[in-house]
């Protein structure tokens, strides 16, 4: 096939990518605006869910980068809202974790969206290592990694008195395995 | 009635009153609860924003250890921790191709045999055991607080209707609870931007607080450890916000159910909130 035919073009679009992950079609979307109507963080977004899905039907390389250089991306809250709510049932969260992906590999992260990245990534190190989310460990991770030293100083003391902040981490036994899941999951490059 | 149980990262640490009155009330309604041996986290929203094979390995490792152990159910008390373990086995059940791959990362032979629920499913079957053993109605107006995860997305948690659910109002009622109506059941309070983005959980959950202290209710009861998190740990936030003091309290259902059972307050976990439950300690006394 000649590299200017449709198909190719198509191959090469973010759109395209979205379907092959994740089997959301984007063509189903006919802009009926529910989704962003419904979104809890819809005005705090520079591009709303709505128009994601639109600029994302264009398949023009220019609107592909608007989208992967969004803050909204990174503001999705997973709340599922859009896709229960969503007439032609278009799974929007699906398409906000693989675009989100795809601007971490890209390099294309919204620069307020790196301390939401910081954070999953602390979340993650932590159970990497341990087997179960070691709060504290997080949370001094996070600061470490997004620099906001003086976050929540305050709470921890306080939920330390409640005895909701355990010290030390809960190990599990099978450690090994653990490093194992990761190796064959995300480690794979 | 015996049942597996997936109690997750939260429930040791900042929801631990969750596992707390859980345990508790189950224990007094008759539940053997076995806890899945060596439980791993399900990966929450960090999995499955950053890696998708990560989000459906670590759920799988979960429900595979539950099948070695003979367990055939398995209640996951925390909505974020039961929507991974559903979300997972779902995407697995309908790629049979992703299997051969992910029992080489868990290690273990994965069948898809276990049954996830949620505290809610297991609590309303018992109703009738709870009614029977309520001796300290709980007779305050009350919020029902689903929030997204159990309910949403509903092709994949099949639970009660996604828009204005019923099964906890019922539950209230059953323990002498006068739900109040109001409209925001399902919208979400801001879930895992807790320490990242404070200022929206504090715009998310100002909005909850208000409207339920506006509906007259005297306690918002919530099923989710992110949920009461964001309603109770960051009250201080949610009250800056709205330049008002709430001192509504957010309980779990568990707890709410244990006090009406008569249940002692602490072993509810009820003096761990940061908004004081302060009708907990007479609530105990009227039984």
């Amino acid at each position: 096939m000649s590299s200017g035919t449709h198909h190719h073009e198509h191959a090469d679009t973010l759109a395209w990518r979205v379907r092959q992950a994740t089997g959301v079609k984007l063509a189903h979307c006919y802009q009926c605006g529910k989704c962003a109507a419904g979104c809890p963080v819809a005005t705090e977004m520079d591009t709303t869910s709505c128009q994601v899905l639109r600029l994302l039907q264009y398949g023009l390389p220019e609107y592909d980068e608007r989208v992967l250089r969004s803050e909204s991306i990174w503001l999705c809250l997973a709340c599922e809202t859009c896709s229960t709510r969503c007439p032609q049932e278009v799974e929007i969260p699906k398409v906000m974790d693989f675009v989100r992906g795809e601007a971490l590999r890209l390099n294309l992260v919204h620069p307020r969206g790196k301390d939401i990245l910081a954070f999953h990534r602390a979340f993650l190190d932590s159970i990497e290592y341990t087997g179960r989310l070691y709060e504290m460990g997080l949370v001094a991770d996070y600061k470490v990694r997004s620099r906001h030293f003086l976050k929540d100083v305050l709470l921890a003391p306080k939920m330390y008195v409640k005895g909701k902040l355990g010290l030390l981490p809960h190990l599990i036994r099978n450690r090994r395995g653990m490093k194992q899941l990761f190796k064959h999951t995300i480690g794979k490059g | 009635m015996r049942i597996g149980y997936y109690p997750g990262c939260s429930l040791l640490g900042s929801s631990r009153e969750f596992d707390e009155s859980a345990r508790t009330v189950l224990e007094a309604l008759d539940v053997e609860l076995v806890e899945v041996p060596d439980w791993n986290c399900c990966g929450a929203s960090s999995a499955h924003i950053l890696n998708h094979e990560l989000s459906l390995a670590l759920p799988a490792r979960i429900l595979a250890l539950a099948e070695q152990a003979g367990l055939t159910e398995v209640l996951a008390p925390c909505a974020a921790c039961s929507n991974r373990l559903l979300s997972a086995q779902q995407h697995l059940e309908q790629h049979r191709e992703l299997w051969a791959g992910v029992q080489e990362a868990i290690g273990l032979p994965y069948k898809g045999t276990v049954k996830v629920v949620n505290i809610l499913e297991v609590l309303d079957r018992l109703k009738e055991h709870i009614a029977v053993k309520t001796t300290a109605p709980f007779t305050k107006k009350v919020a029902s607080y689903y929030g997204c995860l159990l309910v949403r997305p509903p092709r994949i948690v099949n639970f009660d209707r996604p828009e204005d659910p019923q099964s906890m109002d019922r539950l209230l009622q059953a323990v002498g609870a006068i739900p109040v109506e109001w409209p925001f059941k399902t919208e979400c309070c801001g879930a895992a931007f807790s320490v990242t983005r404070t200022d929206l959980v504090a715009r998310l959950s100002g909005k909850l607080v208000q409207d339920a202290v506006k509906r007259g209710a005297d306690a918002i009861v919530v099923a989710c450890p992110m949920c009461h998190s964001n309603l109770d740990l960051r009250r201080a936030e949610i009250n800056e916000h709205l330049q008002e003091e709430y001192t509504i309290p957010a309980m779990f259902i568990t707890q709410v159910v244990g006090l009406a059972l008569g249940l002692d307050p602490k072993a509810l976990g009820l003096h761990r909130h940061m908004v004081p439950v302060e009708f907990a300690e007479t609530a105990g006394a009227l039984s």
